[in-house]
């Protein structure tokens, strides 16, 4: 009796704390309701199959408990039940998948139309890279990097001398325009993690990896390093500003390019930082 | 079932094993410390585990404090936690849960189960103890060697876990490995014996679709086991090779602390990959002896054959062949291919299928059978509780575009430990209630076996269930303190108080649990040969704790599967395996 209501208690206040808690996810900043219905989508189902289980236990314990003279049942097997069961798993289980891999390909699939971005993570700091007037990016090498080009861009590459490069700050984004965001690291793992995004990916030493998305709503938002990158992983901070374009294309003018940041009067102004903040 | 090929049985000539082929002791040493008896074995391994574990439970309690009131243990710094935490992990999950289930309670319940008397190859059974032993020794001796154990997480990915960033890349790092790839010579040396002793050494009429599921979910995992640490193996030898002569099979040109390497032209995602072919089918080596425990014990507990044995050991198979195609579910957000992700998500939610089954033939099992609420059945019960739960959050992990948000946050941390900790220590000690009688002749302490269990299942529920919504949240894993960070509301410091205060609760009741182990010994009440009625044939053998060879004079034969109880017409609730049927007997037929 008392084991049958203590399960009965688990199952209601499971649910119970799911519906009333004031801990749920960040209101959203992108595109990316979609993943947020697949998750509501897979709470209800996976949500109806715990209670459903802990309940038929519950109903067992109590109905079944051993009795003076009570014998069990002799059913060793039952095709068609068994059938039926599998059956229904399987459908349940489609009917999440189904939604999430047509999801995903729209988060694997960028919009021609979005911009570059990129972020390069190092221990433990964020720094950012915006294509200039030719829309493109230089390429880089961990090899270059040094005290004066900390992002190890590459000088000779035309395409690279009016990118903008911000360091030691945060990252100003338009509301409503696509992103692409290229991620990269010259040292360890870590991961661009902006939780009202929703999105996140690893940066790799030695490749560039991506993900895309667009604001939606204008604000200040956390940045966290969400793949464990040693001693200061969890300080690795930074903000991303989402604004009107106004906005963004005055912050815009004020950022300086990679040309203009390694002619020789401007190193002195660069500061570079290394170790945790 | 009742289809007993009696004729069959009849016809095989007695495998009788001389007595010179069992290794009997010939003084304390041999009998208790260098013994090949794999019930001696068993015992080593277990008292060894439970040891270890108590030093990652001792691990817990500090990373709990420090994220329940951060900033409060100025004894706990970063680097600390770091190496708490990679510890932790590593322990619990191969020095304790692998070393458990298929060293302890596979040596112990093999022969035993099966009607052999003993492991078919004694002295390699005893030396993979003693290498398994010094697998622990080294991984202890990172505590205390310059620079401490290392903090790198337990899956030790590079470049990070040998650069000097991290804490414990001096010596730390170098130990593990070593120390990992010693658990793997010591655990293949063992589990080659487990699967050919349940392959060659089974007694007669004892037929694979006779075998209780506790053998099945042994075997299988063992089989799986050594098609996965070889992927351990040369993951930690080439990470060690890395890290001691300069090679760069994981590393890439990069930077360390602002100077360029040596390195160059190695993959970090090479590592993941090896390590996860390893650390999935990992997850299911717990998974798997922990489901045919838990099958056992509800049936002998509910006084019902386990409903649907044969689609019960295909799902084990099945879970065990598929859990081979499903690794990089870990890896959706490290930077693969992309399009990988549609395939693995796939088979991910594929393996949902089979697992659901084993959950439903469980609570069938229980359906009009006649519950005795005893303390193994308590765990099953609670083991159902926390597996279901971990398996459907699995769901949203495995669905590769959910777990974008949610990957290494704390809903990952609440995740597995619902399903790979809570829930195969819930198995555990629903075993360790239910053979103790076998191991000791005693009973282990009724009424402290009920505080340990309710404690246990319900703090650890309390601590793992309202984790999920911190990662919800967007906390992520593996920070040593949170911060001030503007999407974390007050009240969720709160909650994690709260769950640390529990987690020291939860960590009480194992202190009752471990004293109960201990008093029972000399003060238990008297078991007997059965106490439980089971019928499965470790319950059968002349003397408990059963002697050197386990049967006495002759090997016991098998007329049945290990599930016939409440037969309509029998006699009692059950009928032993190795009881001739009626007719059988009149015929003469018998042994
Ligand atoms: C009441 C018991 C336990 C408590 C309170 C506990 C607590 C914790 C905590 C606080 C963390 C670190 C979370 C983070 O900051 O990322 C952790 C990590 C972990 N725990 Fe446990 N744990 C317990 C039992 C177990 C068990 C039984 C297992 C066996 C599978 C286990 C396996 C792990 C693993 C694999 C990690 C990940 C380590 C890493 O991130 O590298 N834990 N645990
Ligand atoms: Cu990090
Ligand atoms: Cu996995």
């Amino acid at each position: 009796m008392a084991v049958a209501i203590i399960l009965l208690l688990v199952a209601i206040a499971s649910v119970a704390f799911h519906l009333f808690s004031p801990w749920w996810w960040t209101p959203l900043a992108s595109n990316w309701s979609y993943i947020d219905h697949t998750i509501t989508l897979t709470f209800w189902i996976t949500g109806a199959v715990f209670v459903a289980v802990v309940v038929f236990m519950a109903y067992c314990v109590l109905r079944f408990h051993h009795k003076e003279g009570r014998r069990a049942a002799y059913n060793p097997e039952n095709k068609r039940l068994e059938w039926w069961l599998s059956v229904g798993t399987a459908i349940g289980v489609a009917a999440m998948l189904a939604p999430g891999l047509v999801v995903w390909h729209q988060f694997v699939t960028v919009p021609a139309d979005a911009t570059d971005v990129e972020v390069m993570g190092q221990q433990w700091q964020w720094s950012y890279r915006l294509p200039g007037k030719d829309g493109r990016l230089g390429t880089s090498d961990a090899r270059l990097v040094s005290p004066d080009n900390p992002m190890g861009l590459n000088p000779d590459d035309p395409n690279g001398k009016d990118d903008i490069v911000v360091q030691n700050d945060d990252l100003h984004l338009p509301v409503g325009k696509p992103v692409k965001v290229l991620l990269r690291s010259i040292d360890v793992l870590h991961d661009f993690y902006v939780p009202e995004f929703r999105a996140k990916m690893d940066m790799i030493p030695g490749s560039v990896t991506y993900y895309w998305f667009t604001p939606t709503r204008t604000g200040t938002f956390e940045v966290l390093c969400a793949e464990l990158c040693g001693a200061a992983h969890a300080q690795m901070r930074s903000k991303v500003i989402v604004e009107e374009d106004k906005e963004y294309h005055a912050w815009l003018e004020k950022q300086r390019t990679f040309a203009e940041l390694s002619s020789p009067r401007s190193v002195a102004k660069v500061i570079y930082k290394t170790g945790s903040e | 079932m009742v289809d007993v090929p009696f004729d069959t049985v009849a016809g095989i000539p007695p495998a009788e094993v001389g007595e010179v082929d069992l290794y009997h002791p010939k003084s304390w040493w041999t009998r208790y410390v260098f013994s090949q008896d794999a019930k001696v074995i068993a015992i080593q391994y277990s008292i060894t585990a439970m040891s270890i574990g108590m030093v990652a439970l001792v691990l817990s309690w500090l990373m709990r404090l420090q994220l329940g009131f951060p900033g409060t243990f100025s004894f706990i710094d970063p680097n600390q936690y770091l190496q708490f935490i990679t510890m932790h992990g590593m322990i619990m999950v191969i020095y304790l849960l692998t070393a458990l289930f298929l060293g302890g309670f596979g040596n112990y319940l093999i022969p035993l189960m099966v009607g052999a008397r003993d492991m078919v190859f004694p002295y390699v059974n005893m030396l993979s103890y003693w290498v398994y032993l010094l697998a622990v020794v080294v991984l202890v001796s990172t505590f205390f060697v310059p620079g401490g154990p290392p903090g790198a997480g337990w899956t030790l990915y590079p470049p990070q876990a040998i650069l000097s960033g991290t804490p414990g890349q001096d010596w730390g790092i170098i130990l593990m490995l070593a120390s990992l790839i010693l658990f793997i010579i010591g655990f293949t040396m063992g589990g080659l014996n487990y699967v050919v002793t349940v392959l060659q050494a089974r007694t007669r009429g004892m037929t694979l679709m006779r075998l209780p599921l506790t053998v099945w979910g042994i075997f299988t995992a063992t089989v799986m086991a050594l098609l996965a640490f070889p992927a351990l193996l040369v993951a930690s030898v080439m990470l060690l090779l890395d890290r001691l002569l300069g090679t760069s099979f994981f590393m890439p040109t990069l930077v360390e602390m602002g100077q360029l390497t040596k390195y160059g032209g190695g993959s970090p995602i090479l590592f993941q990959h090896l390590f996860w072919f390893f650390g999935h089918p990992e997850v299911y080596i717990v998974a798997l002896p922990a489901f045919g425990i838990i099958s056992d014990l509800i049936s002998v507990h509910a006084r019902k054959n386990i409903f649907g044995y044969r689609m019960m050991v295909w799902a084990i198979v099945a879970i065990g062949a598929l859990s081979f195609v499903v690794w990089a579910h870990h890896m959706y957000v490290s930077g693969m291919h992309p399009y990988f992700g549609f395939f693995f998500a796939t088979t991910t939610l594929i393996i949902a299928i089979p697992t659901a089954i084993k959950v439903y033939t469980w609570v069938l099992t229980l359906w009009r059978g006649d519950i005795h609420l005893t303390i193994p059945m308590l765990f099953a019960l609670a083991f159902i509780v926390t597996f279901v739960n971990g398996g459907l959050t699995g769901l949203f992990l495995g669905n590769v575009v959910v777990d974008v948000p949610l990957s290494d946050t704390m809903f990952v941390v609440a995740h597995f430990h619902m399903v790979m900790g809570i829930a195969p220590i819930m198995a555990v000690f629903g075993g360790i209630y239910h053979w103790y009688p076998k191991i000791t002749g005693r009973m282990l302490n009724e009424v402290l076996g009920r505080f340990h269990f309710w404690v246990s299942f319900l703090g650890a529920y309390a601590i793992f269930f309202p984790m999920h919504y911190l990662g919800l949240l967007g906390m992520p894993r593996r920070y040593h303190d949170i911060g001030e960070t503007a999407f974390v509301p007050a009240s969720a410091h709160d909650l994690n108080a709260f769950m640390s205060v529990a987690a020291l609760i939860v960590g009480f009741a194992q202190l009752v649990f471990l004293f109960n182990l201990v008093w029972s010994l000399f003060k238990g009440k008297e078991a007997g040969g059965n106490p439980w009625g089971a019928a499965s044939l470790e319950w059968q053998t002349p003397e408990t704790p059963p002697g050197h060879g386990n049967w006495g004079k002759e090997l016991p034969i098998v007329y049945r599967w290990a599930y016939d109880y409440s037969v309509p017409g029998a006699a009692g609730d059950f009928v032993p395996q190795n009881e001739p049927p009626a007719g059988l007997l009149a015929q003469g037929a018998g042994p």
